[in-house]
Order: C-alpha cells, then sequence, then structure tokens
C-alpha cells in the first residue's frame, strides 16, 4: 500500500504538539517560575527573552488542532466534545496570558502588578488544563455512534489531576534552562539555584505517572511489559535517569546551555512515551487512527502543502531565534 | 438561563466570539498593509515622516496583533468543543483549509512578526522591510483561506456526500467555489476601509487637538487618499456580491431587501426602511421606491426579485435581523463614500487639514469601518440561516449535545473575559493613539555592531 497517509498524519499531529509542548513549554514555564522571581527588571527580562517568539510558539497549539480537525475529524470532534471544560479554560487562560505580554509594557504603571498577576496564574492555569488533558487521553473516552457518550467531568480523575501538576512542573524546568540561558548575573544565579530542585521533583514525577500509568491501564501495561516491546522500550527509563544526571551536573558547573538541551530531551522522551502508549488509537481506547480519519482526498490535499511547508517553517523559525540569539540585556528595550 | 435553549446559547457564543475577534484581524490586515507602505515609502525617500508613522503604528498593531491571536485560537477549538455535528460532517474540509491557513499565513505571520517588532537593531533595513511585507502577505494569504472555507459554506461545491459525510472530491472547486472570489475582495477591501477610517480618526483627533505635526498631516493624507481609492471600489464589488448572492442563495437576497411576496409581472420595490414581522409575514411600515430593487439587483424593471413566501417557512432566516444589518452596512459605506469625496474637494481647495467640521465628521466616522464590516457579516452568516453548510447542513444539526447550563456558564465566561480583557486592550491602544507620534524616528542603527545575531 506504499505509504499510510493515517499514519503520516498521526506522526505530523504528534510532531506539532512536541513542537508546542516544547516552545510553548518554555514561554509557559517563564510564567509558572515568575511568582519565585520578585525583581520588577527580572521579571522584564523574562518576559523579553520570549516576546519575540510567543506568538510562533503558540501557533503551533493551532497546528496540532487545525490537523487534527482535517486529518481525524472524528477525532477532533469527540477529543474536543469530552474536554471542552478544561479546554475552555486553557484558552481563557491563554487569553490572559497572552494579552499580558503586550498589555505590561503598554499599560498604566499601576496596572502593571495586574498583568503580571494574570500572566502568571494564566501561565499555570493553562498548563494544568493541557497536563489534565493528557492524563484524560491516557485515560480515554467513552464513544457511542460516532459521539462522546461520557459525562462532562470524566476528564477529572486524580490521575489527570496529578499529569496537571505534573506537566506545570515540566513546563517550569524547560522555562528555567530557557532563561539560565538567556540570562546573566543575579538572575542566572538564582535560576541556577532553582533548577535542580525543579529536575529532582519533575523526576518524582515521572516515575509515578509512569507506574500509575501501567497499573491504571492494563493495556497500555501489556504493551510495555511484553517481549519483545520490553527491550525496546528499556533505553526509555534509562535515558531519563542518564539525562537527569547529565543536567545535574551541568547545572553544578554552571553551563548555561547544556541543561535547556537536556530539559528538551527530556520532555522529548516523556511525550514520545505517550504515543507510543495510546497508539494505534487517536480517541483511546476504542478509536483508531483509520476510523478517525478524513477521506484520502483530504489527508492527501493537505498532506502535499504540509510536507513542502513544514521545512520552510522550520526554517524562517530558526532564523528567528538565530536573530534573537545571546543574552537578553537588562533594560533592552521592548520596542 | 436566558431561557434559551443550547442550540441558541451555542450560536450566541460563536457570534460573540467571532465578532470580537473579527475586529483584530481586520485591523491587522489594513494595518500589516500600512506599515509596509510606510516603510517602504521610508526606505526610498528616507523622509523621516514615515519612519515615526511606522513606530508608532507598529506599537497599535502590536497590541491588536496579540489580542487577535489569542481570540483565534479559540476559535480554532470551539468548531469542536460546540459544534461537534459540524466538524465530523464538514472537518474534510474546512479542516484541511484551516491547517493551510495555518501553515501558510499564521506561522509566517508569527514567524516574521518578532524581527518586525523588535528587530530594528538586530537586522538590515532591507532584511527588516522583508518581514513587515511577509507579515502583511500573511495576512492576506490568511484572509484567503479562511473566507474559502466561509465561502464553501454559502456555496458548496466540488464535494460528494459519502455515508454522511462531506468528501471533497475536486478541491479546486471547493475552493474557488462560486461566492469566493466576490466575498474575497470584499472582505480584504473592509479590512482596508475600515483600518484607513480608523488611522484617518486617530489623525483628526490630533489636528483637532492643534498638533498639526508633519507626520500627522502624512498620517491624514494617507487614510484619505485609501478611502478615496477604495470605497468607491468597495461599492461597486459590494454590488457583484450582491449579485453573486442572488444567484446563489436567493433567499438570502429577499430578506435582505425584506421582500415577502410579489405580484407576478411587476417589479419589486426597494424598501429604505420598515419593520419586517415574521409571524404576519410581511414588511411594516415599509418607505419604498417603485420598482428600484427590480432594477438594481436585475437591471429590469419588470422582473422581480426572489420573495420570502416562496420558500418554506423552516428555510427562512431570521428577516428583522438580515434587513437591518443590511441597511447598517449600506448606510455606513454611503456616508464613508460622501466623506472621501468631501476629503478630495478639500485637498483641492487646500482645506483638508484645517476644516474642523471635516476633521470632527472623521473623527465620528473612526469606528464606522468596523461596524459596517461587523453589520455585513450578520447579514451574510445570519442570512444563510436555518443553514450552516447552506443546503447540506442544519445549524441545528451541526451543534454538540451539551446541557443548557454548561452553554450559559460558557457564554457568560467568554463575555466576561472579552469584556474585560479586550477592554483593557481598547483602552491601552486608545492610550497609545492618544500620544501621537513621537517628534523623531527611533534610532536604527544598533548600538553594539557586536551584538549577537546581527546579519
Amino acid at each position: 500500500m506504499g505509504f499510510d497517509l493515517s499514519i503520516m498524519w498521526f506522526g505530523i499531529i504528534i510532531f506539532a504538539t512536541l513542537m508546542y509542548i516544547l516552545m510553548d513549554g518554555f514561554d509557559l514555564g517563564i510564567g509558572i517560575i515568575m511568582p519565585f522571581i520578585k525583581n520588577k527588571k527580572s521579571r522584564d527580562t523574562m518576559v523579553n527573552s520570549v516576546a519575540p517568539f510567543w506568538d510562533g510558539n503558540e501557533t503551533w497549539l493551532v497546528m496540532g488542532g487545525a490537523g487534527l480537525f482535517g486529518a481525524f475529524p472524528l477525532a477532533y470532534t469527540i477529543i474536543l466534545d469530552a474536554l471542552a471544560i478544561p479546554l475552555s479554560i486553557m484558552l481563557i487562560a491563554l487569553i490572559f496570558r497572552g494579552v499580558a505580554f503586550e498589555f505590561r509594557f503598554k499599560s498604566l504603571p499601576s496596572h502593571i502588578v495586574f498583568w503580571d498577576r494574570a500572566f502568571m496564574v494564566g501561565s499555570i492555569v493553562a498548563t494544568l488544563c493541557q497536563g489534565m488533558v493528557v492524563g484524560a487521553v491516557i485515560d480515554g473516552f467513552q464513544v457511542y455512534e460516532r459521539r462522546f457518550s461520557g459525562d462532562a467531568m470524566d476528564w477529572f480523575t486524580p490521575f489527570s489531576v496529578f499529569c496537571g501538576f505534573g506537566l506545570v512542573v515540566a513546563y517550569a524546568l524547560l522555562g528555567n534552562t530557557w532563561l539560565i540561558m538567556k540570562t546573566e548575573g543575579a538572575l542566572q544565579q538564582k535560576l541556577f539555584s532553582m533548577a535542580p530542585k525543579v529536575l529532582i521533583i519533575l523526576l518524582s514525577i515521572i516515575i509515578v505517572i509512569s507506574v500509575w500509568t501501567a497499573f491504571g491501564h492494563e493495556s497500555i501495561a501489556k504493551r510495555w511489559f511484553s517481549t519483545p516491546n520490553i527491550y525496546y522500550l528499556m533505553p526509555v527509563p534509562v535515558l531519563t535517569i542518564l539525562l537527569c544526571h547529565f543536567s545535574m551536573i551541568a547545572l553544578a558547573k554552571e553551563q548555561a546551555v547544556k541543561p535547556f538541551v537536556y530539559a528538551i530531551a527530556l520532555v522529548f522522551i516523556g511525550f514520545t512515551g505517550l504515543g507510543i502508549s495510546i497508539w494505534p488509537n487517536i480517541v483511546p481506547p476504542s478509536i483508531s487512527v483509520w476510523q478517525a480519519a478524513a477521506p484520502v482526498q483530504s489527508q492527501g490535499f493537505m498532506l502535499v502543502g504540509t510536507l513542502f511547508i513544514i521545512p520552510i517553517i522550520l526554517m524562517y523559525t530558526f532564523w528567528n531565534y538565530y536573530v534573537f540569539n545571546g543574552k537578553v540585556k537588562e533594560g533592552e528595550s521592548y520596542h | 438561563m436566558f431561557d434559551l435553549d443550547a442550540t441558541m446559547l451555542a450560536r450566541a457564543q460563536f457570534a460573540f466570539t467571532i465578532a470580537v475577534h473579527i475586529i483584530f484581524p481586520a485591523i491587522t490586515i489594513g494595518l500589516a498593509t500600512y506599515l509596509a507602505v510606510l516603510e517602504g515609502l521610508w526606505l526610498k525617500t528616507r523622509h523621516a515622516d514615515y519612519k515615526i508613522l511606522y513606530d508608532f503604528w507598529s506599537k497599535i498593531f502590536a497590541v491588536n496583533f496579540g489580542m487577535g491571536v489569542v481570540s483565534g485560537i479559540v476559535m480554532a477549538y470551539q468548531f469542536g468543543t460546540n459544534w461537534s455535528g459540524f466538524s465530523d460532517f464538514a472537518g474534510s474540509i474546512t479542516g484541511p483549509l484551516l491547517t493551510y491557513e495555518v501553515l501558510t499565513a499564521f506561522f509566517l505571520e508569527a514567524g516574521f512578526l518578532g524581527v518586525m517588532l523588535f528587530g530594528w537593531q538586530r537586522v538590515g533595513e532591507k532584511l527588516h522591510f522583508f518581514a513587515t511585507c511577509m507579515v502583511a502577505l500573511g495576512t492576506i494569504v490568511s484572509t484567503f483561506w479562511i473566507l474559502a472555507s466561509n465561502s464553501w459554506m454559502q456555496t458548496p461545491q466540488g464535494h460528494e456526500i459519502i455515508n454522511g459525510i462531506v468528501v471533497p472530491v475536486d478541491w479546486f472547486a471547493v475552493i474557488f467555489n462560486p461566492s469566493f472570489p466576490y466575498r474575497l475582495v470584499h472582505m480584504t477591501l473592509a479590512a482596508f476601509v475600515s483600518t484607513a477610517v480608523f488611522v484617518g480618526a486617530s489623525a483628526a483627533w490630533h489636528l483637532l487637538k492643534g498638533n498639526d505635526s508633519s507626520a500627522v498631516k502624512k498620517m491624514f493624507s494617507m487614510s484619505m487618499w485609501m478611502l478615496i481609492i477604495s470605497v468607491p471600489l468597495q461599492t461597486f464589488v459590494g454590488d457583484l456580491h450582491g449579485l453573486n448572492t442572488l444567484k446563489y442563495q436567493p433567499v438570502k437576497v429577499a430578506a435582505m431587501e425584506g421582500n415577502w411576496e410579489n405580484t407576478p409581472g411587476k417589479g419589486t420595490p426597494l424598501i429604505l426602511f420598515g419593520l419586517p414581522n415574521m409571524e404576519k409575514e410581511t414588511t411594516e411600515y415599509a418607505i419604498e421606491i417603485p420598482d428600484l430593487a427590480s432594477i438594481i439587483l436585475n437591471h429590469d424593471k419588470n422582473k422581480p426579485i426572489p420573495a420570502l413566501k416562496d420558500y418554506p417557512v423552516d428555510e427562512r432566516p431570521n428577516v428583522g435581523v438580515v434587513f437591518w444589518s443590511f441597511r447598517i452596512m449600506v448606510g455606513l459605506g454611503l456616508l464613508m463614500l460622501i466623506q472621501s469625496l468631501i476629503s478630495v474637494w478639500l485637498r483641492k481647495k487646500g482645506q483638508l487639514y484645517t476644516s474642523r467640521t471635516f476633521l470632527k465628521f472623521s473623527l465620528v466616522m473612526g469606528p464606522t469601518g468596523l461596524i459596517a464590516l461587523l453589520a455585513g457579516w450578520f447579514t451574510t452568516e445570519v442570512g444563510r440561516q436555518p443553514w450552516v453548510v447552506q443546503g447540506l447542513l442544519r445549524t441545528s444539526d451541526a451543534v454538540t449535545s451539551h446541557s443548557q447550563l454548561f452553554m450559559s456558564i460558557s457564554l457568560v465566561s467568554f463575555i466576561v473575559v472579552y469584556c474585560f480583557v479586550f477592554g483593557f486592550g481598547y483602552y491601552y491602544m486608545m492610550q497609545k493613539i492618544k500620544q501621537g507620534p513621537s517628534k523623531t524616528a527611533e534610532p536604527v542603527i544598533a548600538h553594539q555592531l557586536s551584538l549577537s545575531g546581527r546579519i
């Protein structure tokens, strides 16, 4: 059959989601750790470090949503219906933190405190919701005749809440290490001292979520622990431990770039684990990518453009980061 | 709550969130192009006023763009959360079109916006100009895709229906459906016109306050030039768009004209004002001009236009909304036409910047472009009801079966949050506009040439 469009599209959507988690991850992460940084100038520097990028980062979220809508309309329909509440809350939280980027520099001085809070609370709430969405996807959805048939609150479980908490810590690590790379002086020192704590919390959470996923979801446990899968999957926990170890060393040596690279790798591995666990279902546990697939004409039409355009997008995104590379100077003007 | 069923609540939420959202992209489209023109002129002439205006409007552009991004993400997800029937039925067409919009437009805008806003000291002038042009191009490309999607919902073609689901057969036919070219041009011009009256009003405010720097005058002059070019063109395109609607969506035209019934062999009068009554199936208190509707739409004074009673009751839109929103759009359009004509006359007399009456008029006209644009969208969207995809899917079958309680909470939340957040955004934008353009242009040359990342 040559290549399978549905598999390609599952891959593209996983890729877009991963890009989103990594890229918006660090800028949401900045909002998450901002409560621990009180100095106004430091806060300006933190926000300035992502100001040229946040629009682009958030576009990956739209890409994931649009791709899912186009390539797997049935999955889009069911998942968004089932997750209407956390997604709506997430959207509202993203509105607050998104406008805060602009408003905190444009507003009256007396309003800045409010928009800083909007930025912090918005970032944390949006991340919590995203994590709960991930947890709810692992838990699966109840479906009857092409429609979600569960309860509007099904997504709200101890497991999903814990996943939400986990993602907050993961983004905090991304944000923390991104800032280490982009800042210097006292702010950077403070960030160096925070990062190891965040890393240790994250590692414990990864362990708990892995165990919980395996014991709570029989089919996933089966996939993980059956031979020969267990041999292929064995490197995942080993790599995770190694990355944490190297990251700790880099932080201790006060290296500026490596911790961020390791944080990205860590999140990448965790996310890949998720993809492996739910495959080939796109609406776990019952609807596979092939059942949810849009007609070949739709998937094919989208694929031609996507394969051609995504490399170009990656090129100018990379260029954008290149233009703004280097440290953000304190007081470097926003506009 | 509200004594409305879940479907009406979902419609209200969609109408509210899209109506707030569309204001931002409309201004984004207009301002991005304006900024590209300003920067181009500055590079060509090196006249400082262009750069001063660029610095001024790019700050307002940034606030506006941010609000457009966050309110737009809501739209991309609302199809799924509230309109699962639509998403399942038509996702194979609207999904890919939306994906192309993201790929070819959203990334382009977001990717170059950083350089456009913050990159003056990091890239060369030409590269900066290129970034501005890419952002402007992104806004136009975005218009292309989203209107292809909307137009397909108005005049669908190029598809089959298999197992109750739309399957695209011919993508070219899907995208270039009959109403698309008209809607695309009409909307793009509407964005330009809205921005031009908005920019014109900002300049008028400063001129009235006695701030008549050459930059402010240039701002006013440019916006008036834009109006005299684009408003007559818009009138012409709007007429063509109406004729297209007459051909493909006759019942919408019947509602726009408030025409219930024809007398065989006699032309249809143009109802200037009146109160359409859907129960009595008549337009009360109508002030009419005989045969004019037939002349405008059919170019034949004896050929009647479509009448509402020729269509079943359950295939008619809400006539009052369509009738009145259409009149608001046309009425404001005519005012803008008058504004643009007076500007030419005053310019000739050399009083463009000094006629206080005209400056006050231009100030009041500031929001009319956006109001007309919204009214036009109400005409076309409400006019398509009860269909969400004309002739294929009814709105009532498109909605997700959320509870009334959920939809009420959701609607109220969005209204409260939008009023709060975008209210402040609007306030900050106005503050910026009131500050006015600075006296001198911001520096372009990097203070440290060693700054990393400089190309």
